[in-house]
């Protein structure tokens, strides 16, 4: 049970990055034996409160105290929070495949002997370690052998072989099952009863509400309030208006939608994850687009929205399990980018740097690159139309630059993200898939690309915007999807929608969706 | 304006460019070019002008012609991010292919030589085949290739030389012709010359006119006529060279060859949708796959088309030699990749021109000619060009460390990235949007 020992408190910590606050005057106080959840949106901050506590930003990029124990801490990397018992197990895990548990849990800190690594001592270590955590694996096991779910077992029990006091985990059910999810609870719990801390950062609001103990919730980097679950009776409605709480601004440009008809349709649309064949990424989806409409997708991060939206657009993502896609009221057939892009389909990544640009090449042949056809005469590409196009949209969207000989490399985020724009646009296409399409663009640029978004709806275009932030859909979508573990769950015409019942929908698996 | 240094990444660079003008950005871009006129100079002093005679550099254009055929096909295979260790063997394989079908099956010379592109097209389907559609990296395709192709020579050719009749020695050995009045040059090779000539001054001016109809920054007449005159006159100067030589000598047909392809890959490189994804494919695989790029087709034809030329500069090397035997084309894999890296290419691949890996060629051909002539032994020659070669890409790799371009070319691209015609206004992170635009209360995301 919590006693009142308090064993971590943070101060008023604020952290900037150039031209963002992510964090302002944070506090957040942590007892000992507690289970603590952080909860917000996507971007609100949470992430970046955990870097600061364990060290991953040193002592002097942030401002504010950290007072471990009584004494104040300054750490200057990940090693000397592990070493004063703070660990934090990332969403994406830390482990290396080829390597066997024992080699993962002893990794930077082999027990050695006569100067030699102790394989024997560590191995028993291990053994004990991964009792403790509920694995019977043999320690020799090579971890790309042992599924998700244990592999973040090994993870905690790499933290607990570090002595660790307090153990942040960040999503730590998000990429596991049911029972997996259930079992990893129960061991936090359990780690609860010997005296360890967990601060858990989560968007699974069950579950919070199942072994939390507080609750502190982050909203535009800013802690608003801190729930004591036994004391304030708190459910998941209550904890959704603390994250959603905030007034809309007028942070988009006017528009008046002229929507017509349903002219692209997805019809149960199913596919498997691309090396886990048992998991299903999308489940049996339907989706609708009128012309000249702009669709919201929201769902939390690893909710399906991306896998939905690139298996669409060719079958970039994934295996195709089952589906049919209708454009103008014709079956069309997929298979590839190449015919997606023939049929009139346009993908924005969210990964506008690994997945949208090339950024070696310089802008104006980034935006010609996905239709090269459309400047070229037979096989020959013709420079002065490529050129003369890509000033056309160097003004048109108003890309900051010189010139469009420069490497797209150098541009910022937002001229980057108009560079993809523009290579999409000048495909012609008549659906256009923005996945995050403001994502870490700064308040201006994003102005100027809902500005953007809003002229391709009125010239009868279909937009499918899958965003995190849920001011941007309710600022800008028609009717909202939200998505849930890759199942659709809702369909809120965008006049109606509100940020908690998105939420509720973005968090539950309630199936109810209602065609238009 | 760029007196104010903050640390935002587009203005920092253009406050950079502004302050230093594009005058040692061109240095840095000509840089190898440099580099190749420095030794060249260098060498003619240390031989007393023998060099830059007629005979030797005759002589140089056709002792080196293979490689520098296979540094063109080279740098595709390493812009697209792979490598070819195979092409020596594969060389060496279709000389003593295309020998063999001459002695021991008759065929007449001009089928032989189609006969010998054929094979290298099928070895090279062969490799794409593993390289693009099964995935397995270049570097092991390749490298066993070189073992199955080098011993496949062997296998065929009994490990011994296999002589080619005198017709086909013409790719590799032969001249442009003696026609027309006797004026003491080669005839053929001064035409050559003087048409290469003019194309530089049209193609020149083409490139200005093209510029004006665009409205982009025209770089300013006496540039364009100096370097038309500085490029003509080195050309007239080669072709006197080449069309002074010993009788029976001028301009080999393998530098004919060598020419046509380094034009021709120059055009499809720049010029072509296939040329565009093999850039894009290196740069960025996902990205390109992302646009509708079939990153395996393209995978597929680039190393298809380094085993045909692979093909091709094995049977110049036999036509040269006069013979096919079980050493040809030993280490030439090393030449030319040496040749592609001087040349600018990067390792990570997306990186790399034509242009630029002839350039660095000629420096390694010119470097070995030089100390050779020298009379500097095989032992310092080796020690030598491995320097250079770390020197040459030390150097890149530790401009672009320091955040600054590569060498390669710009030399190479018709439209130079030009300066921003007035001083760059300075890049605030949300400027562009009228401030009464924004809205008031900017909240963090």
């Amino acid at each position: 049970m919590p006693s009142d020992a308090i064993i971590l408190e943070m101060r008023s910590i604020t952290k900037e990055f150039p031209g963002v606050k992510a964090l302002s005057n944070v506090s957040l106080t942590v007892r000992a034996g507690e289970i603590h959840a952080i909860c917000g949106e996507n971007g609100a901050g949470k992430s970046t409160l955990m870097k600061v506590l364990s060290g991953v930003y040193p002592y002097g990029t942030y401002s504010g105290d950290i007072i471990f124990q009584g004494t104040e801490m300054r750490f200057k990397d990940i090693r000397s929070s592990e070493a004063a018992g703070i660990a934090i197990i990332h969403q994406e895990l830390a482990l290396i495949p080829e390597l066997s548990i024992t080699e993962n849990i002893f990794l930077g800190n082999e027990p050695t002997k006569w100067g030699a690594i102790d394989w024997v001592g560590a191995k028993r270590t291990a053994f004990e370690l991964l009792a403790r955590v509920g694995l019977r694996d043999d320690p020799d096991t090579l971890i790309k052998n042992i599924g998700v779910g244990k592999q973040q077992l090994v993870e905690i029990a790499k933290a607990l072989n570090k002595s660790v006091k307090v153990l942040i985990l960040d999503e730590p059910t998000a990429a596991l099952n049911e029972s997996d999810s259930q079992h990893l609870l129960d061991l936090i719990r359990g780690l609860k009863g010997k005296g360890i801390s967990s601060i858990m950062i989560s968007h699974k609001l069950n579950e919070i509400e199942q072994i939390a103990d507080s609750i502190t919730i982050i909203r535009d980097g800013r802690a608003i309030e801190t729930l004591d679950i036994a004391a304030d009776g708190v459910n998941e409605d209550r904890i959704i208006r603390g994250m959603v709480g905030r007034s809309l601004e007028s942070r988009f440009p006017d528009r008046t939608p002229k929507i017509g008809e349903v002219f692209f349709e997805v019809r149960d649309w199913t596919v498997q994850h691309p090396q886990v064949s048992e998991r299903m990424v999308v489940k049996g989806s339907n989706l609708t687009v009128r012309t000249g409409e702009i669709v919201g997708i929201a769902g939390l991060m690893g909710a399906g929205r991306t896998e939905l939206a690139m298996s669409i657009f060719g079958r970039s993502y994934g295996n195709y399990i089952s589906g049919q896609i209708f454009k103008d009221g014709k079956e069309i057939e997929l298979r590839n980018v190449g015919e997606a892009i023939v049929h009139g389909l346009a993908y924005v990544s969210e990964d506008r740097k690994a997945l949208g640009l090339n950024l070696l090449d310089d802008i104006k042949r980034s935006i010609v690159s996905a239709k090269l056809s459309k400047i070229s005469a037979g096989p020959v590409v013709n420079d002065s139309k490529e050129y003369s196009i890509a000033e056309e949209y160097r003004k048109n969207l108003r890309i900051k630059t010189p010139n469009v000989d420069m490497g797209v490399g150098k541009l910022s985020g937002g001229n980057q993200q108009k560079v993809v724009l523009a290579k999409w646009m000048f495909t012609d296409p008549d659906i256009l898939i923005l996945d995050e399409p403001t994502r870490g663009i700064d308040v201006g640029a994003k102005y100027e690309i809902y500005g953007i978004i809003q002229a391709l709806a009125a010239q009868g275009k279909g937009v499918i915007l899958i965003s995190s932030e849920l001011p941007e859909l309710l600022g800008l979508a028609d009717r909202i999807y939200t998505i849930f573990e890759g199942a659709i769950t809702d369909c809120i015409d965008g006049a109606d929608a509100d940020p908690e019942s998105l939420m509720k929908s973005m968090t539950s698996a309630k199936k109810k969706v209602r065609s238009i | 304006m760029s007196s104010n240094t903050a640390p935002i990444d587009t203005k920092k660079d253009e406050g950079r460019r502004s302050i230093f003008g594009r005058g040692k950005n061109n240095l840095r871009q000509f840089g190898i070019l440099f580099s190749l006129i420095a030794i060249i100079v260098l060498f003619q002093f240390l031989t007393d002008g023998l060099t830059l005679s007629s005979g030797n550099l005759i002589n140089l254009v056709s002792q080196y012609s293979y490689i520098l055929i296979l540094a063109i096909g080279m740098v595709m295979v390493i812009i697209a991010g792979h490598i070819d260790l195979s092409v020596g063997s594969v060389a060496a394989f279709s000389g003593i292919v295309v020998a063999t079908s001459m002695s021991e099956w008759n065929f007449p010379w001009p089928l032989a030589i189609l006969f010998g592109l054929l094979v290298g097209a099928v070895i090279g389907a062969w490799q794409g085949f593993w390289v693009a559609y099964i995935g397995v990296p270049a570097f092991i395709v390749t490298l066993a290739g070189m073992l199955i192709f080098r011993g496949g020579n062997q296998f065929i050719g009994n490990a011994q030389t296999v002589p080619v009749p005198d017709g086909f020695t013409l790719i590799g050995a032969g001249y442009l012709p003696e026609v027309g009045p006797a004026t003491g040059y080669n005839n053929l090779t001064l035409v050559l010359g003087f048409v290469i000539a003019i194309a530089i001054a049209v193609r020149e001016y083409r490139a200005r006119q093209v510029q004006k109809t665009m409205h982009s920054e025209i770089s300013p007449l006496w540039a364009s006529v100096l370097k038309v005159g500085l490029l003509d006159a080195v050309v007239i100067y080669a072709t006197f060279l080449f069309a002074g030589g010993r009788v029976g000598t001028s301009f080999p047909v393998s530098g004919i060859i060598l020419g046509v392809l380094v034009l021709f890959y120059s055009f499809v490189t720049r010029n072509t949708i296939i040329g565009r994804h093999v850039y894009a494919v290196g740069g960025n695989k996902l990205a390109a796959e992302l646009s509708g790029v079939n990153s395996r087709r393209v995978n597929f034809l680039v190393m298809m088309n380094m085993s045909i030329l692979a093909s091709l500069a094995g049977m110049i090397f036999v036509a040269r030699a006069g013979a096919s035997g079980p050493q040809d084309g030993l280490s030439w894999e090393l030449d030319a990749i040496a040749a592609v890296f001087i040349g600018g290419a990067a390792v990570s691949g997306g990186i790399g021109t034509v242009i630029g890996s002839i350039v660095g060629g000629l420096v390694m051909a010119v470097l070995n000619n030089g100390l050779q002539l020298l009379g500097v032994g095989s032992d310092l020659v080796q020690i030598i060009k491995g320097l250079v070669l770390l020197v040459a890409v030390g150097v890149d790799v530790w401009n672009k460390s320091q955040g600054r371009p590569s060498i390669i070319g710009l030399l190479t691209r018709n439209r130079k990235v030009s300066d921003p015609p007035t001083p760059p206004p300075a890049v605030l992170p949300d400027a562009g949007t009228p401030a009464s635009a924004r809205p008031a209360d900017n909240p963090t995301n």
